[in-house]
């Protein structure tokens, strides 16, 4: 795994920083808009989200009686959450910083640090609607769980370490990696993961008005004005970053390896491009898809585990064989 | 519905959407200026204060794929909390006339308080009748009427293009 | 040197027991909570000298006790007792302190603190023990110190009476198993002598037969399943500085027995051993978290809690006998860095966690947690410390439990499966199971912490709710400190612990992080702490310029859909929280629920109202214990049948007994 020192480190995650904050409100752009053409609507919504941020964060928040510091912290907590998976990632390049090694298991912590943040922030408001979303999102996280560390797990026995820069690299200097049968699976369940995790159909209907099926809208259904701004755009975040990573498991290439201006600027086109095209590729998906029942999403989490559990189980017997 | 015949209905159908009419000028109602901080992007809450359902049916409408209002940066929500823009419509009732006044107030700063139909103006054909508590300006501050009974999906569209000035 | 420090617990722990009974009951809790505290300060000394080399030998009774041949009561203790006698008397000083402010009742009579001073001597005097005799009788100290304080309340709650019961009988069991395990390691090495047991230690089945009984007497006082009963029950009912000891300190003991039996007397054993451990371990980790979440009783939850963590520290050991039986030993080594770095995290973010629940009963009178709720603002120092707890339980940054969980996924991942089938299934079935384990640990401590803290209270208690006193605020302050500043340096932390590990398996990095040697992974909590901040600064800056042009404006009440205020009862509580779960894992709860509706006598269809119970069950405790205690009433009834009065059949029974034994005595 390629070092860096300080200075380098701290220009590569401020360039990952600024490409994803830039990038995110585009993304959730372009899967609207995805989803209204396939709709028969009119286009032009590619940046509403962007107006839509702009404007909640100029308006002023509202605080209840009996809403603690919880509300008022834990959105910043989860932009701070989101904004460090950005800094800590492989997005643009690898091994971005030489101090915190972008291991799997610390990123998959820090993403549910910023999970906890808005389950806290759902318990605050104290109304039933936000329980209820804050008590559905932390059982799906709960269960998500295993799928998650069983990917990481089949993802770092190849390269040896759950560090995620050295498997990136390792699938750019041996592409064969990637179309394994292992990897095949590993992403699959992690796919999985990421719908799930970032509240996307069938788990969860972002665009959803129904209190009683909400997950992730019940929880921010009490915060208002900067609050909700900081908590749209952490969940955002969130997603453009999974995305990013996903995108860089299957196709990692384009990925800077090494810390020149050309690399970087095609490392940054390259994630544009693959980002806005795996959204583009999800929002077709969920024009098909309708929301499943929540008790039936331990059924769809139990398929992605079997998925992750082969994974790892075959990359030491077919290997070994 | 099967995955082709959907994929097939979505490509057959293609674009429903009526193109775009000229971005009106001044808002409908001349003695309101919209909060520059809504500029683009507008967050409805709609409260149904004693309607007949016609209202809604033309609001449904204006949010369709025909009229497409989201394409000017209007969304309907479903928390006051979320939203800039309540959207009334039917004469205030004895029974919602607390609930309408605490959704207004629920909603942050700056908001638009929008009186949809002509029985949200002015009680219109409920005038007098004995469950009504008044019009939505006698309950909460009204900063914009749009007339009608009901008033048409293009009518809903421009006023709400007026606040989003898009 | 080390030598008189030892002597220090022991005779502090007299001054204790005297000032306990002789101080007036104004300054008793004050004055023997103290004392107390230096006992336990003489014992981290101890601690810390000895895991830096020092050694000292004290005998408690030189040239042996008067009446029976059992040794000389020799305390030596080794670097791995030191680590386990540094952990109990850190946990035990910060719950004496706690206790000068807490104590009331019972807990403060002059038994109580006497009892309290007994358990932490023989808590102290467990790992330090050289021989067996002295384990033992430290073991009954413990147990006896403790039986009494867990029944401290029993004048007032009826629940109690039975708490102590099932901790006594467990407790006994614990003693018998140990007995009749180091019996046969004694026979065998015709000494008591830790030293000459470990010279001369049993090969075979004789080996196993030890091991089993062993391990099983220290898994009961450890609180692994199925031996888990007694915590569920006697952590709620005991006071809660004595709980908090009892959680994060004694059942370390427990397994500190079992490292001493698997690292030190019978080392290198067949596979199934380490398999046998690993199926408890997760079964204990899986089962314990299981129970957590879905408990709403806040001491009860956190005794499940108790269980979980114990089995991740018994999966750890388990695969490092695994890893090391494989021929990978320095993975073997991460792992056992992991169960230590475990037994410490526990011991750190259970102290706080088991105090704070104390500081809300007391400020409260609740312990209910669907009758809390917006303590944050009416508690600020415990809400904040029991914060940085739940963090440590939920294994989350920047806390010392997401260091230890970090290790033993490493160890997990590198734990190189290709050339054992066995393996190849087990780790991966492991990883999912700590996996679930992690994720459920989330969502009891986001519930327990939620629920508790933030939104509006439940009930009149929790409304009336206030700050607790200096001596319980400075404790729980410390041990909050504490997991956030070992989750910060783990470097220095596994530096202080390395001398008990038997390979030394971490280096630090420059900030203090965490290496691990012969695999590619490092994790350095104060750089991403940096990062962190670096990444929370800009958004600041921003939300104040924004906050100045926007100011936070305060609303009558939660959005209630226009409707009527608010209450507070429409909250979400505890047992409505866990309800997913419960549906989920239905097959493993067993869940109970009745519905019952009551009828205006004028029609069936006019409800004058609903009552709802719901009620989770402990499966193991039905199953098993239920059964077996069905079947010694069995067994007890039928024994009656041999006392019959008559003389004649008493007669035949002596002289039965006597052939039998002339019998044996002539083999």
């Amino acid at each position: 795994m390629v070092t860096r020192d300080v200075l380098t480190s701290a220009v590569l995650a401020t360039v990952q920083v600024v490409v994803v904050v830039t990038l995110t409100p585009l993304l959730v752009g372009v899967m609207r808009e995805v989803r209204a053409r396939a709709e028969g609507r009119a286009g032009g919504r590619v940046l509403q989200p962007w107006r839509d941020l702009r404007k909640l964060l100029g308006k002023e928040p509202l605080s209840a009686t009996g809403t603690g510091r919880a509300s008022r912290l834990a959105p910043i907590g989860l932009m701070v959450s989101s904004l460090v998976l950005a800094a800590l990632l492989p997005l643009v390049a690898t091994g971005n910083l030489n101090m915190v090694p972008d291991d799997l298991f610390v990123v998959v912590s820090v993403l549910l640090l910023g999970s906890v943040a808005l389950a806290l922030v759902g318990l605050d408001a104290g109304t039933a609607f936000g329980g209820m979303g804050s008590s559905r999102h932390m059982t799906i996280a709960a269960l998500l769980e295993p799928t998650v560390l069983l990917a990481v797990y089949a993802l770092s026995i190849p390269a040896g370490t759950s560090a995620l820069s050295a498997i990136v690299e390792l699938r750019v200097a041996e592409p064969a990696t990637v179309i394994s049968p292992v990897s095949l699976l590993a992403l699959a369940a992690l796919a999985i993961v990421i719908i799930a995790e970032t509240g996307r159909l069938p788990v969860d209907n972002p665009s959803t008005h129904l209190e009683l099926t909400m997950v992730h809208e019940a929880m921010v259904l009490e915060s208002s004005g900067r609050d909700l701004g900081w908590l749209e755009l952490g969940s955002w975040l969130r997603l453009s970053v999974l995305l990013g990573l996903l995108a860089n498991l299957t196709a990692p290439w384009g990925i800077a390896l090494s810390f020149s201006a050309a690399e970087i600027v095609l490392g940054v086109a390259a994630l544009v491009l693959k980002v806005l095209a795996l959204g583009t590729v999800i929002a077709v998906i969920e024009v098909f898809l309708a929301k499943v029942r929540l008790f039936r999403v331990p059924e769809l989490l139990a398929g992605s585990f079997v998925l992750a559990f082969l994974a790892v189980t075959a990359s030491y017997l077919v290997v070994a064989a | 519905m099967s995955l082709w015949s959907l994929a097939g209905l979505i490509r057959r159908t293609g674009r429903v959407a009526e193109a775009a009419p000229e971005a009106p000028g001044p808002a409908a109602d001349p003695g309101f200026e919209p909060p520059a901080a809504l500029a683009g992007s507008v967050q409805v809450r709609h409260v149904d204060a004693g309607s007949c359902n016609g209202c809604e049916i033309e609001v449904a409408a204006a949010f369709g794929p025909v009229y497409d209002a989201e394409r000017y940066g209007a969304r309907l929500v479903a928390s006051p909390r979320h939203a800039d823009a309540v959207l009334v419509t039917g004469v205030v009732t004895h029974n919602m006339a607390e609930p309408l006044r605490r959704t207004v107030e629920a909603t942050p700063r700056p908001r638009v308080v929008l009186a949809l139909g002509d029985c949200a103006a002015d009680c219109g054909v409920f005038r007098g009748a004995y469950g009504v508590a008044g019009a939505a300006a006698d309950v909460v501050d009204v900063d914009m009427t749009v007339p009608g009974c009901p008033p048409r999906p293009e009518q809903i569209v421009e006023a709400l293009r007026g606040v989003t000035r898009r | 040197m080390t030598s008189t420090w030892i002597w220090a617990q022991v005779a502090l722990s007299g001054v204790a027991a005297i000032l306990a009974v002789s101080v007036p009951a104004r300054w008793r809790s004050a004055v023997a909570g103290s004392a107390v505290a230096l006992q336990a300060a003489a014992g981290v000394v101890t601690g810390v000298l000895v895991l830096d080399g020092g050694s000292g030998l004290v005998e408690l009774a030189p040239g042996g006790l008067p009446l029976a041949p059992l040794g000389s009561l020799s305390l030596d203790p080794d670097a791995l007792g030191a680590l386990f006698l540094l952990v109990v008397s850190a946990v035990a000083l910060v719950a004496a302190v706690f206790g000068i402010g807490y104590a009331h009742g019972a807990a403060a009579s002059r038994t109580g603190w006497v009892a309290f001073a007994l358990f932490v001597l023989g808590l102290q005097l467990v790992p330090q023990a050289g021989d067996v005799v002295s384990l033992l009788l430290a073991w009954e100290v413990m147990a006896l110190g403790s039986t009494a304080l867990v029944l401290a309340d029993h004048r007032e709650r009826l629940e109690v009476r039975g708490a102590g019961l099932w901790y006594a009988a467990m407790t006994h069991l614990s003693f018998l198993l140990l007995v009749s395990g180091f019996g046969v390691l004694a026979a065998h090495a015709g000494s008591v002598e830790l030293g000459a047991i470990r010279a001369d230690p049993p090969t075979g089945g004789l080996a196993s037969v030890a091991w089993m009984l062993l391990v099983a007497g220290f898994l009961t006082k450890a609180g692994a399943v199925p031996f888990h009963v007694w915590l569920p029950r006697a952590h709620p009912e005991a006071p809660s500085h004595v709980s908090a000891v009892m959680s994060a300190a004694m059942v370390k003991t427990g397994v500190y027995g079992v490292l001493l039996v698997s690292w030190r007397l019978l080392p290198g054993g067949p596979q199934w051993w380490a398999i046998t451990l690993l199926v408890i371990g997760l079964a204990s980790a899986l089962y314990g978290i299981l129970q957590a979440s879905v408990a709403s009783d806040l001491k009860r939850l956190l005794a499940y809690s108790t269980t979980e963590n114990v089995g991740l520290i018994v999966t750890s050991i388990a695969l490092a006998q695994l890893f090391t039986g494989s021929g990978r030993p320095e993975i073997g080594a991460i792992a056992a860095l992991a169960a230590a770095l475990l037994v410490v995290s526990h011991a750190a973010f259970k102290t706080v966690l088991f105090l704070g629940a104390g500081a809300i009963l007391h400020a409260s009178g609740e312990r209910d947690l669907d009758r809390l709720g917006g303590l944050g603002p009416r508690m600020p120092v415990t809400s904040a410390s029991f914060g940085v707890g739940a963090l440590g339980a939920a294994a989350l940054p920047l806390s010392v439990g997401f260091v230890a969980e970090w290790v033993l996924l490493q160890a997990l991942i590198h734990g190189e499966a290709s050339t054992d089938r066995v393996l190849a299934v087990l780790l991966p079935a492991a990883m999912g199971v700590v996996a679930l384990t992690a994720g459920l640990a989330l969502l009891t401590f986001v519930k327990a912490f939620g629920i508790g803290f933030l939104a509006r209270p439940r009930s009149q208690g929790a409304a009336a709710a206030h700050e607790v006193s200096l001596s319980m605020r400075v404790s729980l302050v410390v041990s909050a400190a504490a997991v956030l500043t070992l989750g910060l340096a783990p470097g220095s932390l596994a530096g202080l612990i390395a001398p008990a590990l038997p390979v030394r398996a971490a280096q630090s990095t420059t900030l203090q992080g965490l290496g691990l040697p012969g695999v590619d992974a490092t994790l350095d909590p104060a750089a991403l702490g940096l990062v962190a901040l670096a990444c929370a600064a800009p958004v600041l800056v921003v939300a104040r310029l924004l906050g100045r042009r926007a100011p936070r404006r305060a609303v009558d009440l939660g959005w209630g859909c226009g409707g009527a205020r608010v209450s507070p009862r429409m909250q979400y509580t505890a047992t409505s929280y866990a309800e997913p779960l419960v549906r989920v894992f239905g097959h493993a709860l067993e869940p109970k629920r009745d519905l019952e509706v009551q009828h205006y006598e004028e029609s069936q269809h006019l409800i004058h109202g609903i009552a709802y119970t719901h009620e989770v069950s402990d499966i193991v405790e039905d199953r098993l214990y239920a059964r077996v205690l069905d079947g010694l009433a069995w067994v007890g009834q039928r024994a009656r049948g041999l006392q019959n009065g008559s003389i004649h059949r008493y007669l035949a029974y002596s002289f039965t007994a006597l052939v039998v034994v002339l019998l044996a005595a002539s083999w």
